[in-house]
Parts: structure tokens; C-alpha cells; sequence
């Protein structure tokens, strides 16, 4: 375990760590969920993850670039929610369900 | 005030993120998620990102969570049932398999990162939207211009999948 800081400040691991944790509920809910939008959430809260990760190091190492990419991981995710939910839409007007263990015609 | 600040939104992120798993409606898991997004906004803001902690709060909060939301209420998505049809070695393996990835995780960032020094508040102005479309606007000229192609053929993509069926 990093030693409590004796100045008011935050070790960088400490966001490093926060960053696994959220990714980590990301996956799980990844894994374990059954509606279609929330699996969907759950990829938008692992780019979040990541994202802190990027942040973080940006400060460590005192370059920007870490945050452009993190602003290229916001555009991605931005296209990706927007192409994504259009095939959630197609798919529920196709098959009229939204989990996803009824979407399995490529199962077998 | 830097650890007190940390601490504070580092646990509203994780409580929010296991109410985005948790929580049975989409509806619920959305709001939860927005919450995640404000409180990593302010985080970015502690890291000196002020730039992206703008753009963190007008395109995820904003624009992303908008159209989730959107489609959420246009399909009337209610509560996805739970029934017992999971195999039984998914669930005999899935939190063990989870767990051992945070920490395998966790291994790493304090293998790697032990002494990677600390982060305070307003020790590092580099993240200004000057200095973050200067470094955008020449070091990573031609990613951004690729990013806007990305983005044309996201908006085409997404109209003809959305558009009705022309018999």
C-alpha cells in the first residue's frame, strides 16, 4: 500500500487504482448484465476508466498529450454510442427484444 | 483539501459505478452513470485537465447520455427480469474470475507505479484549452483530421441503419 502522504497530496497510484476499480465494475457489468443498453453503459464506463488512466499520466509526466488522447477516446466513444444505438434500434424493431441472450442467430 | 477532494468524488465514482451494475432499469443505470461522469469531471479538473473536464461534462454527461437516454425512452426499455438461467459454471466463476482481474490490476499499478510521485492541485497548468489546441492543432494535426472522416462516416452510419426500410 502506498504511505499516507505527509503533505496535501495525492500519490498518482491512487488514481491509477481508482481507474482499475472502475474499470473492473465495467467489466463485471459487461459480463453480467442482459439488457442491451446497459451492456452498452457498461463499454462507456470502461472508456471512462481508461480515460483517468490517460489524465493521470498527462499529469505525471507534465505533457498534454495524454489528454488529446483522451479527447480521441471521447470522439470514438462518441461515434460508437451514436452508430451503436442505431443498431440497438435495429435490432428491437427486427427481433422486439432488448436482452441479449435472445439475440443469438449466430449461436451454432 | 487535494486528499480530502480525491477521496470525495474517487467514492461517489465507485458507488455510482456499482449502482450503474447494479441497478435493474436502464433508466437508473443511466443517471448513475452521469454521476460517474461528473464526478471523474471533477477529478480531471484536480489532475489539471481543465479542458477535458469540459468536454467530459458537454459530450459524455451532455451529448452521449442525451441520446442513451433517448433511446432508452423511445424503446420503453423496462426492467430486465433476472431468471435463473444462468450455467452453472458462470456463475460458480465469475466473481472469482472479476476479482482476480482487479487485483491483478491493482499488482501491476503497484509494481510498476510505487513512487510515480503526487498530484496537486494547480501544480500543473498544462491542460488549458490554449495549450490543448496548440498541441492539437500541430503535434496531432492529421489525427484530428482523420477523427473528423471518423465522424462523417459514424453520422452516415447511423442514418442508414436508423432510417425505415424503402420497399
Amino acid at each position: 500500500m502506498p504511505s499516507l502522504p505527509f503533505q496535501d497530496a495525492v500519490p498518482v497510484s491512487w488514481y491509477l487504482l481508482l481507474s482499475a476499480v472502475l474499470f473492473t465494475l465495467g467489466v463485471a457489468g459487461f459480463i453480467i448484465r442482459r439488457n442491451i443498453i446497459t451492456v452498452f453503459m457498461c463499454i462507456e464506463l470502461m472508456l471512462n476508466a481508461v480515460n483517468l488512466s490517460f489524465v493521470t499520466f498527462a499529469n505525471q509526466h507534465r505533457q498534454v498529450s495524454g489528454q488529446i488522447f483522451t479527447f480521441f477516446v471521447m470522439v470514438v466513444a462518441a461515434a460508437e454510442a451514436a452508430v451503436g444505438l442505431a443498431i440497438i434500434l435495429t435490432v428491437f424493431k427486427n427481433r422486439d427484444t432488448l436482452n441479449i441472450d435472445e439475440i443469438n442467430t449466430l449461436k451454432n | 483539501m487535494n486528499l480530502f477532494f480525491f477521496l470525495l468524488f474517487a467514492i461517489i465514482a465507485v458507488v455510482c459505478a456499482v449502482s450503474v451494475v447494479a441497478q435493474r432499469h436502464p433508466i437508473s443505470s443511466a443517471l448513475s452513470l452521469i454521476g460517474v461522469m461528473g464526478s471523474l469531471a471533477v477529478l480531471y479538473l484536480l489532475l489539471g485537465a481543465e479542458f477535458i473536464a469540459t468536454a467530459q461534462i458537454i459530450v459524455y454527461a451532455g451529448a452521449v447520455m442525451v441520446l442513451f437516454i433517448f433511446v432508452i425512452m423511445l424503446l420503453n426499455a423496462g426492467a430486465e427480469d433476472r431468471g435463473g438461467k444462468r450455467s452453472l459454471l458462470a456463475s460458480a466463476l465469475g466473481v472469482p474470475a472479476i476479482v482476480a482481474l482487479l487485483g491483478v490490476l491493482c499488482y501491476f499499478v503497484q509494481r510498476w507505479f510505487p513512487n510515480a510521485g503526487t498530484v496537486q492541485f494547480d501544480a500543473w497548468r498544462g491542460g488549458s484549452a490554449q495549450a490543448f489546441g496548440y498541441a492539437l492543432f500541430t503535434d496531432y494535426l492529421l489525427p484530428f483530421e482523420v477523427t473528423s472522416v471518423l465522424i462523417l462516416i459514424a453520422i452516415i452510419g447511423a442514418i442508414v441503419l436508423a432510417r425505415k426500410e424503402l420497399d
